[in-house]
């Protein structure tokens, strides 16, 4: 569908786009992050691309990546589509931890605050944007609950916890009626089982690798254009 | 009056005093207030998530919660008794919701109204408060993801014996209901089928032991005629520690 796009951003930008894939009809494109805002703005006002309609911008998190070494911590993606022509890319760069990467609000005014959820989970900070600041957590909160080295179990109460006998105890009823399937997981293996019901606790227990560091993107794999 | 009191946590005597042609009724002040308070809960409802859903049916005639006197909402905690705490409170509400509680006058009750406002849920992160006992007392537990109306009435009946009795103990979870349907999803391997091995292993444990206070209220619901007013003096110390621990 978008195939276009792609073609089209290729053409024009050259080797700032580093990659493109198409898995299952989602069409995507790879830049650098100093290229983040000229492709944005590329694809909002070419007249081929003409992607008025911003949809989302999020971002990915790859600690294992960045520890050996293969890249950049975490990928950040925004994805755009056109009212008028009914096409859609998804335009990823990759950010290390600490960098800043270009706001793109002045492309698209609703960037701004899925920046600022962006800045809020992962910590990734973004240059000249109006307000930083957190926006769903409270200000209080330390550290960047999506990263995958957040504590999985750990909270932050603004209220301190009742000081009774029992507040930790275990929900006071069974699965059938919703008990956290974590805490299953987490009692099971206090008392010696081997139930695995969480990957994300696994992970951070050290008892089982992550499921991914992100898809490969090395320039001499880019696919030439068909 | 020496006869009508309960020992500890049995069931309590059942002594009618009679009104009819006589004209009066004796009984103590304070089951006399509890008698009143019970029937005449007015809300707060704490609506903040899809339990709010069911928390709507339970008010609306079908499910009619008229019927028991908690039907009338202030939208002002001064002037409520009963917080119904329906749906998922975050970290970042809690300072809310304890707000309200504290600007409750007693006697104030508090109603977890599913499973994300009794434990969580599903939603064991760093967002959510894994319950809302952590943050504020609660008198009854209302299971279920979101529970049906039947179930809310069954804690709300539960709520209200309590409210009766005076007691401010422990919290109290209303009985669950077996979904047969959930067998079918209880395969070996599943979270759920360890949860239900774990609590079969926990009843076995507790087999012989004295019933639980929930065990021993849905009987006395069973046996009880529902006009019948009973009396029953506190339970002087449990009920006297228990209360402080409440508050």
């Amino acid at each position: 569908m978008s195939k276009k796009v792609i073609e089209r951003l290729k053409a024009q930008l050259g080797g700032k786009i580093l990659a493109t894939s198409d898995f299952r009809g989602d069409d995507e494109a790879v830049v650098a992050p100093k290229d983040w805002l000229e492709a944005a703005r590329f694809v909002r006002d070419d007249a081929d691309c003409a992607m008025d309609h911003f949809i989302d911008l999020t971002a990915v998190d790859y600690p294992e990546r960045a520890q050996d070494g293969e890249g950049p911590r975490f990928d950040v993606l925004v994805f755009a589509r056109s009212s008028t022509k009914n096409h859609r890319v998804r335009l990823k760069t990759r950010v290390a931890e600490g960098a800043a990467l270009d706001s793109i609000f002045t492309v698209w005014a609703g960037a701004s605050w899925a920046e600022r959820e962006v800045f809020d989970m992962f910590g990734i900070t973004f240059a000249n944007h109006p307000d930083l600041r957190r926006i769903l957590m409270y200000p209080e909160f330390q550290g960047f609950p999506l990263r995958k080295d957040y504590p999985i179990e750990k909270t932050q109460p603004l209220v301190p916890y009742r000081e009774i006998e029992g507040i930790d105890k275990l929900p006071p009823f069974g699965p059938d009626m919703g008990q956290p399937w974590s805490r299953v997981d987490w009692n099971e293996r206090l008392h010696g089982g081997d139930v695995q019901v969480s990957p994300a606790i696994g992970t951070q227990q050290g008892q089982r690798p992550s499921l991914s560091k992100g898809p490969e993107y090395l320039p001499d794999e880019t696919p030439e254009a068909e | 009056m020496a006869d009508v009191r309960g020992s500890g946590n049995a069931i309590p005597s059942k002594a009618v005093m009679g009104g009819g042609d006589a004209g009066f009724v004796t009984t103590r002040l304070e089951e006399l207030l509890g008698w009143a308070r019970k029937y005449s809960l007015f809300q707060y409802p704490f609506v903040t998530a899809c339990c709010g859903m069911e928390f709507m049916a339970v008010a609306g005639p079908r499910y009619d919660v008229a019927r028991f006197g908690a039907e009338a909402p202030r939208f002002s905690p001064r002037q409520s008794d009963l917080l119904w705490v329906v749906g998922t409170v975050s970290q970042r509400q809690a300072p809310a919701l304890r707000r309200v509680y504290e600007q409750m006058g007693d006697p104030k009750y508090v109603l977890a109204f599913g499973t994300c406002a009794s434990c969580g849920g599903f939603y064991d992160n760093y967002a959510t408060v894994p319950g809302i006992d952590k943050i504020i007392p609660v008198d009854v537990y209302v299971p279920g993801c979101p529970p049906r109306p039947e179930a809310v009435l069954d804690g709300l009946m539960l709520l209200m014996e309590k409210v009766g009795r005076g007691n401010r103990g422990e919290g109290l979870v209303a009985p669950p209901r077996e979904v047969p349907a959930m067998a079918k999803i209880r395969k070996k391997g599943t979270a759920v089928y360890f949860g239900q091995e774990r609590m079969r292993e926990e009843k076995a444990l507790t087999e012989g032991a004295a019933p639980s206070v929930a065990e021993l209220l849905e009987q006395s619901l069973a046996e009880r005629p529902v006009e019948t007013i009973t009396l029953l003096s506190k339970d002087g110390e449990t009920s006297k520690k228990s209360h402080d621990d409440h508050h």
